[in-house]
């Protein structure tokens, strides 16, 4: 995307959430999904937009883990580190993926989604893995970074 | 007739391969009729395929062809008649593994609205004193009684007013949520419609955890579909953004309201003073799921289910190391060890089953000695623990229970909304003490004890016995000194896992 027609997305989002109870959050959710991250840019067009300081739309976005300062750079695989995946290996699994990611993909934890009978679980994008072994993992990497 | 195929499109059952069996069996049966349809919650089974009423699981592509001939090993018979299914008794997941969650006509013929019809037959207060009756308690945690809150919101005057749906569902080894969201969002949307007549609300928001994009499709579709039937109450679903804490009920208010999840001290309660000041009700989505059931059948009929003062049924949730994990909604009062043993069928693994966490990250570890206690409120209270959400997650002798308790204060630091130092500080602190205690104490004073401004220290070299004083004396401030839950029930899990497994921490005995 070029500059102006990002200035162009940027501003149709929060322009549709202007007028919504509580708008900042699902503004913010909708630029972190269609950037990859929340720029400066972004936070000063929602402060203005919001009638809120600066300061304030960053303690927001700030305080959320699934919002980001800057853009990974690489597919990310979110890895459940939570007890009832713990407890069927999850850790040890995790180890492993680390390993075989070698930086090509960020191996990210998650504190449980909702699978917790048949783990250990992750989850690329919107799709979801379960009963992971090492094989399925190193597949998962693999397709992340091709 | 041709034959009829049953397969589920459940987040879990997908996760578990049933996308790619659908699609093998409609390859493979061209004539078949393929409905996709709820999860029945017996996960070790998924993907179950289901074939005229006999079930088949796990199914994997490979399995199609001796299905479809008859000759297949992975057949379980009448999925009705499935032991697991048949001990249950299901009422809020009585539609469970039987509908297609978006069908409207499937949610009628399954007496779908008939507890909203006569809801909105009867007076606000007649629909009050109906709950009441039946004894539900919220299901989120608190187990607070869900007639006398909604008797609260009802009773504050004010235009505007507001039903929350609290599905943050953030405790760990908890899926119910889920899979009612996901495989019967009709009934939530009901519940949710009753809630506001009987308030007095026109406006509902469902708060939805990010981790559940397949709960926000099937939400999302099912509000448009609907909302001719609960109009002129409306519904919204808004989707949370990663943060644990903004499952507790003022922090999830703040964040709805687009601010920092940030607890916000008591009183004022939501009931009174809620999302934009205004008076909420703030539920579980299983304390609103089980709304139309009661409705539809009287809350006596529901009050005849359970024991002392917990009432009802609770949808509880077996996860971990276990062999036949999933959703067993029964009523209140099966023992622990019934849970995981007899139905959960011990651990996966087949190691020795050590240890049960019940009720989430904030939950205490129950040993085998402790497996008789009931499932109820009052008795997991009584044994320093307590059920929250209903999950209940198994965990083998592999286990290092240690790491166990240096997990809880590390989520307890990870998760911390930050307005309290006992919670934010103290869980930081716990975690370094955790960390002596494992090397056995420590050796002598650190660098920042050694200056001469630090006079309130005891100094010098420290036994493991010695930290285990200190960890003990911080929980019990974290316990009394933090505003939530957070910070205030990270002691469970810590000090559980201390007293019932001292060898894992190098003592020989937890002090009381
Ligand atoms: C840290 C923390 C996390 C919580 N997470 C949830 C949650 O994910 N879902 C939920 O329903 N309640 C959660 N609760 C409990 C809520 O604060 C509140 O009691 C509940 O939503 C009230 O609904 P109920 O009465 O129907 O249970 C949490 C509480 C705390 C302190
Ligand atoms: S206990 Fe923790 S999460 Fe709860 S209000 Fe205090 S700092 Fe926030
Ligand atoms: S603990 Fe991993 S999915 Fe719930």
């Amino acid at each position: 995307m070029d500059m102006t027609s990002e200035n162009a997305e940027l501003s149709a989002i929060v322009e549709r959430y202007r007028d919504a109870e509580g708008g900042l959050l699902p503004a913010l959710r909708d630029i972190q999904n269609t950037f990859g991250h929340i720029s400066d840019a972004a936070k000063r067009q929602c402060a203005e937009v919001f009638n809120l300081s600066r300061a304030e739309v960053h303690g927001v976005a700030s305080f959320y883990h699934d919002f980001r300062d800057q853009p990974t750079g690489k597919p990310v695989i979110r890895l459940c580190r939570a007890e009832a995946c713990q407890a069927r290996g999850g850790e040890a699994l995790a180890a492993e993926a680390e390993n075989m990611a070698s930086g090509r993909v960020m191996i990210e934890p998650v504190y449980c989604l909702g699978l917790c009978s048949v783990g250990p679980n992750a989850m690329v994008g919107e799709q979801v893995h379960a009963r992971l072994g090492k094989s399925d993992i190193a597949r998962l990497i693999d397709e992340a970074a091709a | 007739m041709s034959r009829v195929i049953c397969i589920s499109d459940d987040a879990l059952a997908i996760a578990c391969g049933a996308d790619r069996v659908a699609e093998a069996f409609a390859e493979a049966a061209p004539d078949a009729e393929i409905r996709r349809v709820s999860s029945w919650g017996m996960h070790w089974l998924e993907p179950l395929v289901e074939v005229d009423g006999i079930g088949f699981g796990p199914v994997t592509t490979d399995d199609v062809a001796a299905i479809l001939d008859g000759s297949s090993e992975k057949r379980i018979g009448k999925v009705t008649e499935h032991p697991w299914i048949a001990r249950q008794q299901r009422l809020t997941f009585a539609r469970a593994g039987q509908t297609r969650p978006l069908d409207l006509g499937d949610y009628e013929d399954t007496g779908g609205w008939a507890g909203l019809k006569r809801a909105r037959d009867m007076t606000p207060q007649a629909v009050l004193d109906e709950v009441k009756a039946s004894g539900l308690r919220g299901r989120g945690g608190a187990g607070f009684p869900a007639g006398i809150k909604w008797q609260t919101v009802a009773d504050a005057a004010s235009t505007r007013k507001y039903i929350v749906c609290n599905a943050d569902e953030g405790d760990s080894g908890t899926f119910a949520d889920r899979m009612l969201m996901e495989g019967d969002p009709y009934c939530l949307i009901e519940g949710m419609a009753i809630a506001g007549h009987a308030v007095g609300a026109m406006q509902g928001y469902i708060y939805l955890r990010s981790e559940y994009p397949h709960a926000m499709a099937k939400l999302n579709a099912a509000i448009e579909a609907s909302a001719h039937i609960v109009a002129p109450f409306q519904l919204e679903v808004r989707m949370g953004a990663g943060a644990y804490v903004c499952g507790e009920e003022t922090s999830l208010l703040n964040s709805l309201e687009g601010k920092r999840g940030e607890v916000r001290a008591k009183p004022p309660l939501p009931a009174i003073e809620g999302l934009f000041g205004k008076p909420t009700v703030v539920n579980n989505v299983l304390t609103l799921a089980a709304i139309p059931w009661i409705m539809a059948h009287g809350g006596a009929a529901y009050a005849d289910y359970g024991m002392g003062r917990s009432r009802g049924t609770m949808p509880i949730q077996i996860a971990g190391n276990v062999k036949h994990g999933g959703l067993y909604e029964t009523a209140f009062g099966v023992t622990l060890g019934e849970l995981v043993s007899d139905i959960g069928g011990g651990t996966d693994s087949g190691g020795t089953l050590r240890a049960v966490q019940v009720g989430g990250p904030l939950g205490a570890y129950f040993p085998p000695t402790l497996f008789d206690t009931p499932f109820d409120y009052e008795s997991f209270a009584a044994k320093d623990g307590l059920i929250g959400h209903g999950g209940v997650v198994v965990f083998d002798d592999s286990v290092d229970m240690w790491a166990q308790a240096r997990f809880a204060m590390e989520f307890c630091a990870h998760e911390s909304c930050g307005k309290c130092t006992p919670c934010r500080i103290g869980s930081v602190r716990g975690m370094e003490t955790l960390d002596r205690m494992r090397g056995g104490g420590r050796a002598g004073s650190d660098s920042v004890e050694a200056l001469p401004q630090i006079r309130n220290t005891s100094g010098g070299v420290r036994e493991a016995s010695a930290e285990l004083e200190l960890i003990t004396d911080l929980c019990d401030l974290m316990q009394s000194g933090s505003l939530c839950a957070l910070g205030g029930f990270t002691p469970y899990p810590v000090m559980s896992a201390i007293r019932h497994f001292p060898e894992d921490f190098g003592i020989a005995e937890a002090a009381e």
